[in-house]
């Protein structure tokens, strides 16, 4: 099984591998986020009581969940990589942040969209926005820490440490800011309080939150190709491959 | 028999650098002059009512004292890494994570500890009533001794780092905002007449799981930043 595991961790093995393995994330991606945005967005019933503005959600909540799972991916890469030194793993961990960050801020970016006629302002210090807001911190802090050094094996298990104590706190964070707000809120947001979503609202958020695992799949195979090339660009294999 | 050996490196540890801080001390008030500076600037910024001031009083003295913590965290570990004194710990043979959390602790004492007792002055300042003292003591102890541990985590990561303390607090701060809910919900729940029991064991808890984890953590990441 090592010999395998190494094998699969070689730079140029581990390029044509994701190579090949792209096209089978990105167009399943592509049709399942078509199909479940002409599905949540014409389809689907409008809410009865916000009306079509609900129907962002088909775009928040699955940033909102892939933002959680790239960290949660980012960091056990990290650990992978900070255990075994498998290079691959940090590589992948590198290559996952700055995905993470972008499904983080689109999350706010459209939380903030809804809120502004759900709530009649741009920004609630809601307790999952907030909490949404300190995991971008986390994301740009770990991108900070590992542009900040020079050496990149230095750079890869610094950020490691940091992605992993990261994880540790963010449940932390997650339940510290729910206590908070529901502590500070006054009782007019609990008209946010949805009843439970309506099964015909339901498959196609599902379907959308399929197509961006997918996406997320196929990004990161060609960012972890990206990363490679950079990581490798003086090794031979390439020389002769090119 | 080795046991004993690490507790008492841990002991010398501590001790020097006590010994340190003591011959320069007027790097160990810097922190605290930037403590009491930025308290004031709020009633300055906001308004001079008291009464106003009393309902963000507590919020304001943790904030201040998260910052100035963090100010004197950046240099924790720089100067051993640089003379090669933490290269030896590495090679000691003793739990790195003893000794860095002897130092850390030592770190406390000097900035933590004052910040604590400085703080009911600076509370009454801003019109946090006298009821609130215990509680505002009690939560910064608890508050201020996580964030060192936290910030020697980030300390060890950053060792050797162009512009260190801006990449510091970028990293500490996000990881410390719970102790901040925690510690000001508490002051301000005392300050209403409620008991603070609730979030003063929560940020009990936070501590003794960094307390915990944290010596992994930082000997880890100053084992990556002296051996390469």
């Amino acid at each position: 099984m090592w010999t395998w595991f190494h094998k699969f961790a070689s730079p140029p093995h581990a390029y044509r591998l994701l190579g090949t393995l792209a096209p089978w994330f990105g167009w399943p991606a592509l049709a399942l986020i078509l199909l479940a945005a002409w599905w949540g967005l014409v389809e689907a019933p409008a809410d009865y009581q916000q009306g079509d503005a609900f129907r962002i959600l088909y775009v928040h909540a699955p940033s909102a969940w892939m933002s959680m799972f790239t960290y949660v991916v980012m960091a056990v890469a990290a650990a992978i990589g900070l255990i075994w030194r498998i290079k691959l793993a940090h590589a992948a961990a590198a290559a996952a942040a700055p995905i993470g960050a972008s499904f983080t801020f689109l999350a706010l970016a459209t939380g903030s969209i809804w809120g502004k006629p759900m709530w009649g302002t741009w920004w609630v210090w809601d307790a999952r926005l907030t909490s949404e807001l300190i995991l971008l911190f986390l994301y740009l802090g770990y991108m900070a820490l590992r542009s900040s050094f020079d050496d990149p094996q230095r750079a890869d298990r610094a950020s490691a440490v940091l992605a992993i104590v990261g994880v540790i706190n963010v449940p932390i964070i997650h339940y510290s800011v729910e206590w908070w707000t529901t502590l500070h809120q006054p009782a007019s947001v609990t008209k946010f309080d949805r009843p439970s979503i309506d099964i015909s609202m339901l498959i196609p958020l599902f379907i959308m939150i399929a197509g961006f695992q997918f996406y997320f799949g196929w990004a990161i195979c060609r960012r972890l190709r990206g990363e490679i090339l950079r990581r490798e660009r003086n090794a031979t294999w390439l020389k002769e491959a090119s | 028999m080795r046991r004993a050996a690490t507790l008492h490196a841990a002991r010398l540890v501590f001790r020097r650098d006590l010994t340190l801080a003591w011959r320069r001390w007027d790097e160990v008030a810097q922190p605290l002059i930037f403590y009491a500076v930025v308290t004031t600037l709020f009633p300055l910024a906001t308004t001079p009512d008291l009464a106003q001031l009393r309902t963000i009083s507590g919020g304001v003295v943790w904030v201040a004292a998260l910052l100035s913590s963090l100010l004197a965290l950046e240099s924790l570990f720089r100067s051993d890494v640089e003379d090669g004194t933490m290269e030896q710990w590495v090679l000691s043979g003793q739990p790195v994570g003893w000794l860095l959390l002897a130092k850390v602790a030592a770190h406390w004492v000097l900035t933590g500890l004052p910040l604590v007792v400085m703080s009911p002055i600076v509370g009454t300042a801003l019109g946090l009533p006298f009821d609130a003292w215990g509680t505002l003591i009690v939560s910064l102890l608890l508050g201020t001794a996580t964030l060192s541990i936290l910030g020697g985590i980030g300390a060890a990561l950053t060792v050797g780092v162009r512009r260190g303390s801006v990449l510091l607090s970028l990293l500490v701060l996000p990881l410390a905002m719970p102790l901040l809910i925690f510690g000001s919900r508490a002051v301000g729940m005392a300050m209403d007449g409620d008991s603070p029991a609730g979030p003063l064991q929560l940020l009990a808890a936070i501590f003794f799981l960094v307390l915990s984890l944290g010596p992994l953590a930082m000997s880890a990441a100053i084992r990556i930043s002296v051996e390469s």
